[in-house]
């Protein structure tokens, strides 16, 4: 019995120790280091211009890029489980595939497809810019950001199954009031999951952002890429300042998954 | 992530045939298709637009070349780093008992809600020039792997956590009052039920270290044959005006997610089985 003791002790101390040095540490230093030369210029750092504005154009992105992910995430999901179509297996291989991708590669994409040359590169002769603006980022964030929700729903779907949807058809309701009455009900919690993810992604999203975005600062700068410019720039009080902020909306997006936990609302 | 588990093996319900569904399908893959696959498109078009001697030419600069191997060496140490360290941390969190364990629990997921510069930012400070452990990886290998694990973390920890709750003990039980001591225990019956979930874990794992991009950038100091890897060439190239030299090892990037997908889907088929 010692022995199983000693090692339970051993195991716990190591993967505590592993977050501790790798994960745990770090985020706590940063705190420390944004506010070490008192809260009063910390604020001014995050409430400064550029700050400010990079922080409404993350937000506007995001405000963009989530519900639309939201919609169509919920649509995908239902096609993918209630669904049977050729190359269904296929769509659900490329739901994953921003998952698994580097964000460079997405930007690069994005930049090939809409640039000079590109396949749709003739927007910008009209006057629409896409790239080195708001909708190339926007597109940027909806690719990395759309698995989530699509991740999220698809197995409470299958779970919950089709009777109660056949019910209430046979007695008269219209698919949308099937939607609205039964299935929203039963996926919301997996949907609000999803949300939080999306959203995290959202206001995380650095690479693909970084590619299409051009960073002219004032414009196209949003938070993430503002702490790499502010560190770049020999400005740190301001990095830390901004990273604060996003570390902030971190922890409230682990809360919030917390809350929302849909494993354990289904069972 | 709990999420990656999801799969669709069959068709639960049968609205196909319905104009709603129609309408639905026909929504869900267009837009599937304007996001994803139409960018993808315009990469593997443009790598290849000026011959498959230019791609191969570009692909083989000895520059990417290094870059390639540096990333896939990395992220293979990386994916075995996170089985061990993935698969002890699910283990001490549902079959230990300790207080706190509930935030130890809520940590794991930080990681996917950190930005990636900020997690960069913060290894930097404290593994960095002037922090206050008095290391300074910054500008090294080990900076790169740091950060490497910083942003994979969750990855076998939430495949293995589901596994492992749902194990039933009776089976160690049984082994344990025939004389088995627990490393046997582990190996013999623990060990094999959790296989396909570490694996998957470590599958995605290895792809997210293959591309990552904001977490290496600030740490790593992107020195060429040193510590650049692809992600960090891919940005550079472009910046350089090299477009076709960064589609040429997007693709190989791409190539390299695909398969990762692939594996996964096995590795889910695999699980699936076992569970029958």
């Amino acid at each position: 019995m010692m022995s199983s003791r000693l090692s339970r002790y051993a195991l716990r101390l190591g993967a505590l120790g592993y977050l501790a040095v790798l994960l745990l540490t770090p985020v706590v230093l940063v705190f420390y280091r944004a506010f070490e030369h008192g809260f009063g210029h910390a604020w001014d750092a995050v409430t400064s211009h550029a700050a400010v504005h990079a922080l409404e154009l993350t937000l506007l992105i995001a405000a963009i890029a989530v519900p639309a992910n939201t919609i169509f995430g919920v649509v995908l999901a239902l096609a993918l489980v209630r669904g049977r179509f050729p190359g269904r297996g296929l769509v659900n291989a490329i739901v994953d595939l921003p998952l698994a991708l580097s964000p460079i590669v997405v930007g690069l994409s994005l930049f090939l497809l809409y640039g000079r040359g590109g396949w749709l590169g003739g927007f910008a002769g009209h006057g629409i810019k896409i790239l080195f603006a708001v909708p190339g980022m926007v597109l940027a964030t909806m690719f990395v950001s759309l698995p989530f929700v699509v991740r999220e729903v698809v197995p409470v779907l299958r779970e919950i199954g089709t009777e109660q949807e056949q019910a209430a058809e046979t007695l008269g309701a219209s698919p949308f009031q099937t939607f609205r009455r039964i299935t929203l009900p039963a996926i919301r919690w997996a949907v609000a999951y999803g949300v939080v993810l999306t959203t995290a992604r959202a206001i995380g999203e650095f690479g693909a952002v970084s590619v299409v975005s051009g960073r002219i600062e004032g414009r196209t700068e949003t938070l993430p890429l503002y702490v790499q410019a502010q560190f770049e720039s020999f400005d740190t009080p301001g990095a830390y300042a901004a990273s604060v902020v996003l570390a902030l909306i971190a922890v409230a997006t682990v809360v919030a998954l917390r809350v929302f936990h849909p494993r354990e609302e289904t069972s | 992530m709990a999420s990656s588990a999801a799969v669709v093996e069959r068709p639960v319900g049968a609205v196909s045939g319905r104009a709603g569904g129609t309408l639905a399908r026909g929504v869900a893959t267009g837009y599937l298709s304007l996001v994803v696959l139409l960018p993808l498109a315009a990469l593997v078009w443009s790598s290849r637009s000026h011959g498959l001697d230019s791609f191969w030419h570009e692909a083989t600069r000895p520059e990417a070349v290094s870059a390639l191997k540096l990333t896939l060496g990395a992220a293979v140490i990386c994916a075995a780093i996170n089985a061990l360290a993935g698969t002890m941390i699910a283990w001490v969190l549902v079959r230990d008992r300790f207080p706190g364990k509930g935030a130890v629990d809520a940590v794991i997921d930080l990681p996917f809600a950190l930005p990636t510069i900020v997690a960069g930012l913060t290894l930097l400070t404290l593994y960095g020039p002037g922090g206050p452990v008095g290391v300074d990886v910054a500008f090294t290998r080990t900076g790169l792997m740091l950060a490497l694990l910083f942003v994979t973390l969750p990855f076998v920890v939430r495949a293995v956590q589901p596994v492992l709750l749902e194990l039933d003990r009776e089976m160690e039980e049984a082994a344990a009052s025939l004389g088995a001591g627990s490393f046997a225990i582990f190996r013999r019956i623990v060990f094999p039920n959790l296989l396909p979930a570490i694996l998957s874990g470590v599958a995605l794992a290895f792809a997210r270290a293959v591309g990552e991009f904001g977490a290496v950038v600030l740490i790593s100091g992107n020195l060429p044959f040193k510590t650049e890897v692809s992600s960090v060439y891919i940005f550079g190239q472009l910046q350089s005006d090299n477009a076709q030299g960064a589609a040429a090892v997007s693709v190989l990037l791409l190539g390299i997610s695909l398969g990762v997908l692939l594996l996964i889907g096995a590795f889910r088929r695999w699980r699936t089985r076992h569970d029958v």
